[in-house]
């Protein structure tokens, strides 16, 4: 089924667009305005928005695997990043990526078969005096241990 | 005494929003000075104060200004970056979750300067508080005549276009982040062209970090004389530090510039956690060489010091490492990232770095052999100056200070395999 835009959805696209100098130079926010109005990006809404701002669709799939922090069909409902660079890493990173695979009974870059959870590992959040730490969809969680996590995922419905 | 200006609103209640900005003085004293003057007296005025670049850079804000062609029919641009990524940094984020109308402010200062009518904040996807709070503070200042065709009731216009990154660190490089805001892939550009000749679109771009334009609002109000009583000759002013690591009191501290670092260590981190020793500090973020304990006993933190020590400033981040640090550890964990965050345009870099992740694992599982360590090094300066920006330098660098310092640590390992 080829998802589309509704025609309140086009009015605010318009105006998204009109913002910049040109179409191609919207594409970062219409990817993102995608995102919000589908859930998630894949191939086939790349060539959706390829059609509509005039890009050949290799070229919006090539953002689209460029740019990581776009919500993928293979995420999950809730997507757990948890940050692995150096200043988290030596907060001990490692151990919360090896608890949260436990608890879930799924490997990095896998999502559970329920579909509700999906693991990443991911660099700096910014969030360095606050480590260990996570970002699930668009909050942070920070200075976790394995009893916040508990408290964490077991609020998400 | 030094008195804190960036942070000074943080803990209070509502400071994002655009009446308390009002009541402590924004919109009005600065912008009143502002047209008072023309655009060349303004980088004339940035220029005097030698505010530097707290993106990581440091390169004189006002001189980059200048460099922007003055009889030009080509629009010019603003881009702000806001695409806080390195490592070990997080005060941009708060300058925007805290203060966002001092940013704005900031931008329109620099607009003017520059003759520029639309400005971009590109702001990193994953700073979700932060883009709320821009585009609520960035309709405020619509809706009281701040932006839009004539601001203030001036003959000036001003839009500013939000953007989100989405993920890659890479776009906290100028050109890079060019190339994301005209949608493409965040692919560096070689310079020459600079960007104040030939950025956003080919027309004359300034791209610069939001702590360095958060600074103007207050170098416009309370003076170039004001600001150079702070910090040191070469680096005036005051600076947000990022303390991280194996430290008791993480947090930003804004300090002087030239702040001793034991200093910012001991009196204001509270001295190295759980009582262990000190073993070393990465400035600057990730991409800093490390410098051992023994050279942090006289070291101040301004851009010319810690250069001295073959190291950088950088964005102002200080990670502290304890006696227990394993430096194989620290090498394999900042290879990987910057292995992950190559574009992969050039080969040197794209490559190299892979075959640093692949010798520094095979090192760490206890296959290293002694002659890796050379290899490391020969890769390392195959790297260096040989690519489109400095990601390879970024990554290579520390390396290279980690082989300078502490080469008897990997050497110990292989040793320790090969038993």
């Amino acid at each position: 089924m080829v998802r589309e835009f509704s025609k309140e959805a086009l009015k605010e696209l318009e105006g998204i667009i009109n913002q910049f100098p040109n179409a191609k130079s919207s594409l970062m926010m219409v990817m993102r305005f995608a995102e919000k109005e589908f859930g998630y990006i894949d191939a086939e809404t790349c060539q959706y928005i390829a059609s509509l701002l005039n890009l050949s669709p290799a070229y919006v799939y090539g953002n689209l695997n460029f740019y990581f922090h776009f919500n993928r069909e293979f995420h999950g409902k809730y997507r757990i990043m948890v940050c692995c660079t150096l200043m988290c890493h030596m907060k001990g990173a490692g151990d919360i990526v090896s608890y949260l695979e436990k608890k879930l009974g799924i490997k990095v870059g896998e999502r559970t078969h329920d579909g509700k959870f999906s693991l990443e590992k991911v660099e700096c959040l910014g969030a360095c005096h606050k480590s260990p730490m996570m970002q699930i969809n668009d909050k942070d969680y920070y200075d976790l241990t394995n009893d916040k996590i508990d408290e964490i995922l077991d609020k998400l419905e | 005494m030094f008195e804190p200006y960036l942070t000074k609103d943080w803990t209070k209640e509502n400071s994002h929003r655009i009446d308390f900005y009002l009541k402590q003085g924004g919109y009005k004293d600065a912008i009143d000075k502002l047209f008072k003057m023309n655009p060349s007296e303004v980088t004339e005025l940035v220029m005097a104060s030698g505010l530097r670049g707290r993106g990581g850079a440091g390169f004189s804000t006002g001189l980059k200004w200048n460099f922007v062609p003055k009889n030009t029919d080509k629009p010019v641009y603003l881009a702000v970056n806001a695409d806080e990524s390195e490592p070990g940094t997080f005060k941009d984020r708060y300058i925007i979750e805290n203060t966002p109308h001092l940013l704005i402010e900031g931008i329109i200062i620099t607009a003017y300067a520059i003759n520029c009518n639309t400005a971009f904040i590109y702001i990193r996807g994953e700073f979700h508080e932060g883009y709320k709070k821009l585009e609520k503070a960035i309709q405020e200042a619509k809706d009281k005549g701040y932006l839009g065709n004539k601001i203030f009731g001036k003959d000036k216009k001003l839009d500013i276009v939000l953007i989100r990154g989405a993920g890659a660190y890479i776009c906290g490089e100028e050109t890079a982040l060019l190339s994301s805001i005209e949608g493409s892939r965040g692919n560096p550009k070689l310079k020459p062209p600079f960007p104040a000749v030939e950025g956003l679109f080919s027309c004359p771009t300034i791209i610069n970090n939001v702590e360095t334009i958060a600074n103007l609002p207050f170098i416009l109000t309370r003076g170039v004389d004001w600001f150079k009583s702070m910090g040191t000759e070469k680096s005036p002013g005051g600076k947000l530090f990022c303390l991280s690591g194996h430290i008791n009191n993480p947090g930003v501290y804004e300090l002087e510039l030239g702040t001793p670092i034991m200093d910012i260590i001991n009196n204001y981190g509270d001295g190295v956690w759980r009582n262990k020793k000190f073993k070393a500090i990465i400035p600057g973020g990730i991409s800093a060489p490390v410098i051992p304990f023994e050279e942090c006993k006289d070291l101040k933190m301004d851009f010319e010091s810690v250069a001295a020590k073959g190291s950088m400033l950088g964005s102002g981040a200080i990670t502290v490492l304890d006696q227990d640090m394993d430096m194989l550890s620290v090498s394999r964990n900042i290879i990987k990232f910057f292995h992950h965050e190559s574009c992969g345009q050039c080969t040197p870099c794209r490559e190299g770095m892979g075959w640093l992740d692949k010798i520094l694992k095979r090192i760490d599982k206890g296959n290293g052999r002694m002659q890796d360590l050379n290899l490391i090094e020969e890769i390392c300066h195959n790297m260096l100056g040989r690519t489109i920006c400095v990601l390879a330098d970024a990554g290579a660098l520390p390396i290279l200070g980690i082989l300078k310092h502490y080469r008897h640590e990997l050497e110990a390992k292989i040793k320790d395999s090969n038993k």
